[in-house]
This record gives structure tokens, sequence and C-alpha cells, in this order.
């Protein structure tokens, strides 16, 4: 509206200037404040000034490098032996004050591999930090793992829903239940329920094998503690994209519908090409929503895991509170802070631009 | 053939109704199960918790879980401040979320275009990017109160309603809704001479009750269920919301009958609200979705 009459400055400025100073004050300015924040050596309460310190802290969390070592040889030049296993030269040797290695000092293990194509040689991949290390790979996994699953399932839950049956309102607000309950809770309620001993998931389990499936302590132990968690987050937050994908299901137009019925149309041949290509949009913007929300992941870990057992289940935003909150050290998870926002910024700008509209 | 046909009819409806059924009891069982161990004593929790006793009211049922959970925590603390920073939040955010919307939409000044964007861009910054340098950024404000002017934020419950009052979503949504409302009709109010306030309270207003329900209920459940915040900024226990007052439970051997009495009381009254609104709430948050 361009009229003279809806022109007016200083009321423009009164009516958004509190919401406008809000959002700079608390979103804004801490965003940039981060920034700033993590080339220093800040902590929460301190008795010496800050200091600039340049890409230190991200040094700190992002140094990796590769060692290639040939097996410790005995005077006949033969491998030696221990334990069955072929011995290495200790990495503590190249990582403690070695003068000949010195960009290696202070790093710990991460992972090693055989050399492909070395023979009896060995890489081993160090990491300055190798915590924050797999706190990354964690959260990759998890979104990777959740974003495409999590959309699937809301989706079949949507189509589900989406039909006209009595009494489906009521199935669609059951499904939609656990959104409401704070994550806090639902990652305490399925402690008890993935609980290793008494858990109601191992009683179901054995009742439906007969005893052949063995108790798992899901939560304890490193190789399912991470998948419990996905399974739960999954479980309390596909209601919520089961509602977006429905509102996109219903701008469809029936008359599509109709028309396909007249053409004789299967059922998939009704997906394939009416339902999907509507849902385009939707899908594009539930699958942005959810690699956001998943990389945020927080609570579950703080509530159930703390990270443990063996670091399986630490993840960015955890280490990044455990660092500035937990050890005081804001640079430091300032500097995690940073890491996350352009990992989420590159990802949403990828997803964006590999399903752009293609004219 | 018409009764055959009439048969299969009926059959596919009870597989329908089976399948609906079936999913309908994964996503409710945990929230059975915790209403119904929150009556029973520890031990028999425990065992039942191995079978489909688990579900059912039965063997010794009794409220002293949640005597006991009363007990140990100040829960009555708790659930006030809950529904004080949730309530003036709520509040806050409806008045002047709206208020920019109306500006954006209905008034012209200058700047309101590179504004809008600017706030619309702050969508893609996650909350937990920001929490860090705000905890430092709080802790070293000033704030003018009852005891005078005051260094430090933490532990009051302003820093816990201050920071959300106004947030990209809201202002979009609201944005969004004025933009289907019949512009003429604010231009000829403002030709007949009403004020930008009177369009406002008496025009804009009442046509917003659908908007105003989706923005109070999306910011309700993110207020209410918020943890990792007030769990940063309340030391003390006098101002900490139920879910950071979970903490109490959290003892070495956890007392499970009282951690369930406790997890029923702050989610039953949500539960049931939902129940109540159940048509808005799910509207609310498939309004989020039209964005496309």
């Amino acid at each position: 509206m361009a009229s003279k009459f809806t022109r007016s400055n200083g009321t423009g400025w009164l009516m958004a200037g509190p919401a406008v100073a809000l959002i700079a004050a608390f979103v804004i300015f801490p965003f940039f404040f981060a920034i700033a924040l993590s080339f220093t050596n800040q902590r929460l309460i301190s008795p010496n000034p800050t200091e600039f310190t340049g890409f230190a802290n991200y040094s700190q969390l992002l140094g990796v490098s590769a060692l290639t070592l040939d097996p410790v040889r005995d005077d006949t030049g033969a491998v030696v032996l221990k334990d069955g296993a072929v011995e290495y030269p200790a990495l503590r040797a190249f990582t403690r004050k070695n003068p000949d290695y010195p960009h290696l000092d202070g790093m710990r293990e991460w992972f090693a591999f055989d050399t492909p194509f070395g023979g009896d040689a060995r890489t081993f991949v160090l990491a300055r930090d190798v915590v924050f290390m797999k706190a990354i790979v964690n959260t990759f996994l998890f979104v990777l793992v959740v974003a495409p699953v999590q959309a699937g399932l809301a989706l079949c839950l949507a189509l589900l829903i989406n039909q006209r049956l009595r009494g489906i309102n009521v199935f669609r607000a059951i499904y939609f239940m656990p959104v409401v309950v704070s994550i806090v809770v639902v990652s305490l309620l399925w402690r008890l329920i993935y609980d290793g001993s008494s858990g109601l998931l191992n009683s179901l389990l054995g009742a439906l094998s007969f005893g052949l499936i063995p108790p798992i302590d899901w939560l304890g132990d490193p190789s399912t503690a991470l998948g419990a968690i996905i399974a739960m987050s999954i479980w309390q937050a596909v209601g919520f994209h089961m509602v977006i994908w429905l509102s996109g299901l219903q701008t469809i137009s029936p008359t599509l519908y109709e028309a396909a019925a007249i053409e004789g149309a299967s059922k998939w041949q009704v997906f394939r090409f009416i339902t999907w290509p509507g849902l385009r949009n939707t899908a594009v913007l539930i699958l942005i929503v959810i690699t956001m929300q998943a990389f945020g992941l927080f609570a579950q870990i703080d509530v159930m895991t703390s990270g443990g057992p063996l670091d399986s289940t630490q993840t960015i935003v955890f280490q990044a509170i455990d660092r500035g909150y937990g050890k005081q050290d804001i640079s430091g998870a300032s500097a995690i802070s940073v890491i996350l926002f352009v990992i989420v910024l590159s990802i949403s700008l990828i997803q964006r631009w590999l399903t752009r509209e293609k004219t | 053939m018409a009764m055959i046909s009439g048969d299969n009819h009926g059959l596919r409806l009870a597989v329908r109704y089976t399948v609906l059924l079936l999913i309908a009891l994964i996503f409710i069982f945990p929230l059975v199960f915790m209403v119904m161990s929150s009556l029973k004593p520890d031990q028999q929790l425990l065992v039942d918790a191995s079978s489909l006793r688990a579900f059912l009211p039965v063997g010794d049922i009794s409220l002293n879980n949640y005597l006991a959970a009363f007990e140990r925590a100040p829960v009555g603390l708790f659930v006030f401040n809950s529904v004080l920073v949730t309530g003036v939040t709520v509040a806050l955010s409806l008045l002047i979320c709206s208020a920019a919307g109306f500006a954006f939409v209905f008034i012209n000044w200058k700047g309101r275009g590179v504004i809008l964007s600017v706030l619309l861009a702050t969508l893609i910054v996650p909350f937990e990017t920001i929490a860090i340098p705000m905890l430092l950024m709080v802790s070293k404000l000033p704030w003018l109160g009852m005891d005078g002017l005051t260094w430090g934020w933490l532990n009051s419950y302003h820093v816990q309603i201050i920071p959300f009052i106004a947030d990209g979503l809201t202002i979009f949504l609201f944005v969004q809704y004025f933009k289907d409302l019949p512009g003429e009709l604010i231009e000829a109010a403002r030709v007949e001479g009403a004020s930008w306030w009177q369009i406002y309270r008496r025009i804009v207003m009442p046509l917003s009750g659908p908007i105003l329900a989706t923005a109070a209920i999306l910011k309700f459940l993110a207020m209410y269920n918020q943890y990792l915040w007030p769990l940063m900024v309340t030391q003390e226990e006098g101002y900490r919301p139920v879910m950071v007052g979970l903490q109490y439970f959290f003892q070495l051997n956890i007392a499970w009958g009282e951690v369930m009495a406790y997890l029923s009381l702050i989610t039953l009254p949500v539960l049931g609200f939902y129940l109540y609104l159940q048509k808005a709430f799910i509207a609310s948050i498939a309004s989020t979705g039209v964005k496309g």
C-alpha cells in the first residue's frame, strides 16, 4: 500500500521497534558476539583480561593429522607380534614433545586403518580433540538417519491419516500427542523403557522371541546407545512433521484425484504423479526443518547418557554446552557454535540447491 | 457378488482400523506407562515393567509417590515459576510481535523491507548456536529492579522471559496472516481519520483470533518445555521452572515412582489442554508449514 494515508515513519518504527530491538539484542548480537568470542580466550569468570588468540580455538578443535607407521621389526627384519597382533611404534613417541614432529604435539589417536597398498604399514589418524571429532561424527550420523527416516515415516502417517474414515481425528490426535510432551520428560521416561534389566523394551522383545533375545542395556552399550536415542527422537517428533505433510496434502486439488480415478490410475501412479509432485515444496521445507532441529540434539543426551558410554553419544551441541557452561570455557564453546552454524548453513544451502526448481 | 464385495469392504475397513490402532498404541504406550507407574511403589513398578501389568492400575495403587515428590522438591514453586514465565512471555510476545507484523504489513515506513528480511534471516540461526555467548552477555547486563541498579541477569524471571518475547517465526506468522486481511479496510479507516492505534485495536486485532491462538500455542509449547536455557541461567532454586526441577529426581538411586509422579504432574495438564484444544494445536503446527 503506497497510499499517502498509510505512510507514517514514526508509527511504523514505534510499532515494529520493540520487536526489532529485542531480536537485535537477543539473536543478532549474540550471533556476532559468538564469532568474536571464538577468536579469544574468554572464560565465564576469569581474573585475567581477555586476549585475542586468532584461530587457536579452531585449530584446537579441528586439528587432524595422519601418521603412517611401519611395524616394529626385530634384528632379522621380521615383524614383531605382540599377543598375536602386529606391533607398531608407540604413538606417544611422536605426540609428546618430539622435535621432529612439532605439528603432532598433544594429539591423540582417533582411529587407525591398514594403509592401502602399504604392506604391513598402518595409518593412524590423530586429532587434537578426539571427543569433539566423535561429537561431529555422531551428530552427522544422527542427522543422516533422522532426517530421511522421520520425514518418510511422517509422510506414511500423513497418508494414512488423510483418508475418510469415521474417528480418524482421534488417531490424528493420538499420533500427535508426543509432540506436546517435553523432550526432557520423554527422555526420562524412555530411560526406564530402555533399562537393561527391568526395561519394558527388553521384556517385550523377550516375550516376542520366546526368550531368544537376551536383555540389552540399550543406553549402556556403545553400539546401541545412539540408535536408541535416534529411535526415541523420531517417536517424539514424527507427529509434528505428519501434520505439516498433512497440510501439504490438503492443498492438492481433489479434481486431480478425480481425473486420475476416471483414467483408472493405480494407487502408486496416483502417488507418483499427483501426490508427490504436489508435495514438493512441503518436502523441501520438512527436510530443512528436520535437519536444523536434528543438529541441535542436546536434551536427550543430557538426560539419558551425558555423552557416554565411551563418548558414543557425544554431540556438537552437548560439547558446546559442556564446555561453555560446565567448564566455563566460553571461547571454546563459541568456536563450536560457529562451526555448528557454518555446518547448518552449508547444509541448508546445499539442500535448497539440490531441490531447486529446475526450469 | 454384491455380498462378496460387501464383505471385502468390511474386511478392508477392519484391516485399516487395526493398522491405525496398532500405530496409536506405539504413540500412547509410554504415556500410559508413565501414569500407571506413578501410582505404584518402586519395587512393584520395576517388576510390573516386565509384563502387561505395566499398563494397568493393578496391585498396590496409591498417590504416595505424588506426596513423596512434593516432599523431595518444591514442586509447587517450580510449577508457579513455569506458569509465570510462560504466561508473561506468551502475553508479551503476542502484543509485541503482532504490533510488529502490523507495522510491516499495513504501515508504509522507511526501512521496513530491509528490516523484515533481516528478521526473517534470523530464522536460520538455531538457538543452540547463540546460547553460550548469550549466557555471557546476560551475566553482565544491568537491571533496574526493586533493589535498585544491579548487574547480571542470572537467577531471575526476566532472564527467562525477555530474550524469548520476539522471534522471527512469530512475526512471520503474523505478517502472513495480515497480508490476507483486506488492506482497503485499513486504508478506508485511515481516510476516515482513524489513528493507527485504533485500527490495530479495533479492526485488526478482532479479526486475528486464529493467528493469536496459533502464535500463543507455539510460544506456550516452546516456553513450557524449555530446558537448556533455564538450566544454565537458574542456579538458584527459587527461579527454576518444572523441567529443570526434574534434576531433583536424578539422584544416584532413582526413585522411579516419584519420577513418574513428577512427570505425570507436569505433563498431564498440558496433555489435557492439548486434547481439549486439539484442533487449534494441530492447526497451529500446520500453519508453520505453509511457507513454500
